[in-house]
Formats: C-alpha cells, sequence, structure tokens
C-alpha cells in the first residue's frame, strides 16, 4: 500500500502541485546518486555486467544507424556543395557535422530510446514486484546495485558509442564519397582530421558524458518512482525515453552556446 | 516467563484519510509462530513492513528485540534486518538472476571472507531444507508458483534470521501446495529455531502454522489467542464469520 500524496489537500492546485514535488523528488534522487557513488561498497560487477549490456549490446543498432546517417548525409549534402563547385569539401563538411553534432545526437536519442526504455522497464517491474523492497530488507542497499551502476555504466558507455558512430558514419561517408568522387580512404581522412579541432572532440565527449548520465538518472529515476503496477511500468519506461530526450535536446543547445562562446573568444 | 521478541503497542498508520492500523498491541515471543488474520486491505501487510523499516508508523512503538525500529539508524536498521527474514507475498525473486545468484545476493554482500565452497554448501543445503536442490541453476521464470515461494523462503533463510516474516505465504497457490508450504513454514521454526508472524487470510494456513492467532478487524486486534480459543469462543460476529467462511478440516 503506498503513501498517497493525492489525499493531502494541494497548495496551489493538484497538477502544480504534482509537478513541483516531482521536481523535489528529483532533486532528491539526483543528490542520493552523488551521496552513494564515491562511497563503498562498490558493485564493480554489476558495473561491468551493465557495460556490456548497454554497450556491447547497442551496437548492431547503432552501426546500422551510424552507417546510414554518414552515406545519407553525404548523399544529401552532395548536391548543394557541386553547384558551388566544392564537392571535394564533402569529407571536411561531414566530419564537421558528425562529429560536432550528429553523432553525439543520433547515439544519445538511440540509446535514450533502447536504453533508457529499458532501465525504466526493468528497474519499474523490479519495483512493483517488491524485489526493491526484498533487496532492501535483506539489508543490501538496492540504489547503488539498482541505480549507481546503471548511471555509471550509461556515463562510461554512451561516449565510447558516440565515438564508434563517428567512426562508422565516417565510413558510411567515405564509401558514397569514394564511389563519386574516387577520393581514397588516406585522402578522405587526412581531410577528416584537418577539419575538426580539439574543441570538437572535447565538447563532444564532454557532451557524450552529459548525455549518458542523463539517459542513466533519467530511466532510473522514473523506474525506481513507478507505481500503480503494469501500468506504472509502461509508463516509467515512456517517460524514460521522452524526457531523456527532451533533456538532450536541452542539453545539445546549452553546450553549443558554450563552445561557440569558447570558440569566439 | 516467555521472551518477547517483538513488541507493538499503539501502533497507528494512517494512509491519507484511510486509518488502517489503529492503535494495536500485539507481542510476539520467542520461538512461537504467530498467526495474523484479517480481510484484504485491513494493514496485515503494513503492520510486518513498519518492522523491517519498509514504512513507518505514524503513532505509536515497534520493538524488535528492545529496539524503537523507528529511532534507528540506517546502519543500525540494517543489522536488524539481518535478523528478521520477510518472504513476500509474490516472493520477490529478482527475475534477471539465477536461484543461485538469488541466494548469493544477500549473503556475500552481508557476510564477508566466505569461500566460494562456503557459499555454495550454504545454498544446497538450504534448497534441500525447501526440497528443491535442483532448481539451483533454474532462472525464477522457469519455476511455478509454489517453487518460487519456497526459493524465497530459502533465501531469507540464509541470512539466518532469529524473526520470520511470512505476508500472504498460500496466497495463490493450489491447496496441496498451500499445505506444502504450511508445512516447511513449520519445519523452518523447528529446523531454523525462529520466531515467525504469518500474514494470513487463510484459515487453513492458520490452524497448521500457528501457535497463537491475532485477528485484526477495522485497525485493530479483536482477538487474540490459540486457533481455539480465538474462533470457538469468539464474541465478535465478524470474526465468528470469518470462521464460518473458511473450511477447515479437522
Amino acid at each position: 500500500m503506498a503513501e498517497k500524496a493525492d489525499d493531502k489537500k494541494p497548495i496551489l492546485s493538484k497538477k502544480i502541485d504534482k509537478f513541483f514535488t516531482g521536481l523535489a523528488n528529483a532533486w532528491i534522487f539526483f543528490k542520493r546518486f552523488f551521496q552513494e557513488v564515491f562511497f563503498p561498497p562498490y558493485e564493480f560487477k554489476e558495473v561491468i555486467n551493465q557495460c556490456y549490456r548497454i554497450g556491447v549490446e547497442s551496437l548492431p543498432l547503432i552501426s546500422l544507424t551510424g552507417f546510414i546517417v554518414g552515406i545519407v548525409f553525404t548523399n544529401q549534402s552532395r548536391p548543394s556543395l557541386t553547384e558551388f563547385g566544392a564537392a571535394s569539401w564533402l569529407p571536411s563538411l561531414i566530419s564537421i557535422a558528425v562529429v560536432r553534432a550528429m553523432g553525439p545526437l543520433v547515439t544519445a536519442l538511440i540509446a535514450a530510446g533502447k536504453v533508457g526504455s529499458s532501465i525504466g522497464a526493468e528497474i519499474g517491474s523490479m519495483k512493483v514486484t517488491e524485489q526493491i523492497d526484498a533487496m532492501e530488507v535483506s539489508a543490501t542497499n538496492p540504489f547503488k546495485f539498482l541505480v549507481v551502476s546503471r548511471v555509471l555504466a550509461t556515463t562510461f558507455m554512451i561516449p565510447l558509442l558516440v565515438m564508434y558512430t563517428d567512426f562508422v558514419a565516417l565510413m558510411g561517408s567515405f564509401l558514397s564519397v569514394n564511389k563519386n568522387e574516387m577520393v581514397s580512404l588516406s585522402t578522405f581522412f587526412v581531410q577528416v582530421f584537418e577539419s575538426i579541432t580539439f574543441l570538437d572532440i572535447t565538447s563532444s565527449v564532454f557532451k557524450s558524458i552529459l548525455f549518458g548520465f542523463t539517459i542513466g538518472i533519467v530511466g532510473c529515476y522514473k523506474g525506481y518512482n513507478s507505481s500503480k503496477g503494469t501500468e506504472g511500468v509502461g509508463k516509467a519506461a515512456n517517460s524514460a525515453v521522452v524526457i531523456s530526450m527532451f533533456l538532450i535536446f536541452i542539453e545539445e543547445l546549452l553546450v553549443l552556446q558554450i563552445v561557440n562562446a569558447i570558440r569566439s573568444a | 516467563m516467555e521472551e518477547t521478541v517483538v513488541e507493538i503497542r499503539g501502533l497507528k498508520k494512517a494512509f491519507g484519510d484511510l486509518e488502517v492500523l489503529q492503535g494495536v498491541d500485539l507481542d510476539l515471543f520467542k520461538g512461537e509462530n504467530l498467526v495474523v488474520l484479517g480481510k484484504s486491505g485491513s494493514g496485515k501487510s503494513v503492520l510486518i513492513k513498519i518492522m523491517v523499516g519498509l514504512l513507518r508508523q505514524d503513532e505509536g512503538s515497534m520493538k524488535i528485540f528492545g529496539q524503537e525500529v523507528s529511532t534507528l539508524n540506517k546502519k543500525e536498521l540494517n543489522a536488524l534486518r539481518l535478523k528478521i527474514g520477510f518472504s513476500f507475498q509474490a516472493s520477490a525473486l529478482y527475475d534477471s538472476m539465477t536461484v543461485r545468484e538469488n541466494m548469493e545476493f544477500p549473503l556475500v554482500r552481508n557476510v564477508k571472507n566466505l569461500t566460494k565452497a562456503e557459499i555454495t554448501k550454504k545454498i544446497e543445503g538450504l534448497l534441500d531444507s525447501v526440497g528443491l536442490p535442483q532448481s539451483i541453476n533454474q532462472m525464477p521464470s522457469e519455476l511455478s508458483g509454489g517453487q518460487k515461494k519456497r526459493i524465497g523462503i530459502a533465501r531469507t533463510l540464509i541470512l539466518n534470521p532469529e524473526i520470520m516474516l511470512y505476508d500472504e505465504p498460500t496466497a495463490g497457490l493450489d491447496p496441496i501446495t498451500c499445505m506444502e508450504i504450511n508445512n516447511l513454514i513449520v519445519q523452518v521454526r523447528e529446523q531454523f529455531n525462529t520466531s515467525s508472524i504469518v500474514i494470513t487470510h487463510d484459515l487453513t494456513c492458520a490452524k497448521v502454522t500457528g501457535d497463537r492467532m491475532a485477528v485484526l478487524l477495522d485497525g485493530q486486534f479483536k482477538a487474540i489467542g490459540t486457533f481455539d480459543e480465538v474462533f470457538a469462543r469468539a464474541k465478535d460476529e465478524r470474526v465468528k464469520s470469518f470462521y464460518d467462511y473458511n473450511f477447515i478440516e479437522s
């Protein structure tokens, strides 16, 4: 039997109260993560297990998507560049687009859908079937085992997946460029690396870490606080994806502003 | 004089406007099996969830081994939880882990310096006790409802608890499996020397497993005593009707 917040008299209105209560609970959850992550016992085995699930098991989907994005973006950009006689700039254009924005964004959105929903649903179903309570009453820390391990795993693995997506997208782009412009692999990659800067790479890694953390913490929060049986589990999975995606776009926008400010300084 | 392991006094708990426990008093004595009977939603499960700190009472006292549960800090609460085994209504087996991993989970996190051989021996011993030695490498999804209950009980026993709390141990099971679970509850008390609280609305389970019964109605215990004391001399019509609607084999 769960305590019903709805039963209390609302201060403003039910919806506004619920929104602010949700924000406060999310903040408490976020704070608890940082309170737990640095102190033993550490769940190394579970972190590695989750890294495998989040990283390795996402590879087929990420590979396919990255490859297609590389080819499609190259083919879509070619006519415009050819019009200006700048088709030789394709490798530079693609590398900047992929490393700066598309790689992190595409990977994060796919991971939010695949990993975020799975975390939300898994923890949510553990919550409604009292598995989390069972961990708690056996004097173990479910937060550390379920939440800390998953958030660490997404934070570690999303940057690696982003680098992999960048590589696969560039390979897709190379195939298209090689077929149409007869550019060799070495020439293609020389142009790619000449175009991207250290700031591009660091901002991409920073963004990926942020995206990974967001996907993990939102998925866990939604799952950990799910209620109302199987309906709640579905809602947890769904809102984990929606909120993660929303936050990813906001973060992308904020990081872009910061990077542009650094670049122009 | 009997030693009291759980002492509940004036315990109150409400959810919104609904007062499920309205100042209940109860004692659990060392070595006894106490059955808490009551209809669904009467607050039986809330009572044992307060015992392990999953819920907190609004008023009153819940003392276990002389310690007031609501005043314990996290470390003290975990130390107390090690002495209490909680068997959940739906077994609550970790469905992403095998039976072995389910049983290892609390053990390796609470008992340090155990060798792999010692862990395996302990798990196999307990699975033998609950009659499921062959299930060690199975996933929970491959087990029947009764088997899940048995594994759930074995998992709680792995930390050698002094008190066992059973939340609806026979709910959703066929009569034969119910009887097996009832016998297991009695066997656990004898073999592991535990004191137990069994939450149920199944009178057969109550009669087989319980030394004393406590009937929870309208947030209060309306009758406490042996099975015969509670039902043969029941004055409260609702307690009587509780008996009348259940078929009890002699």
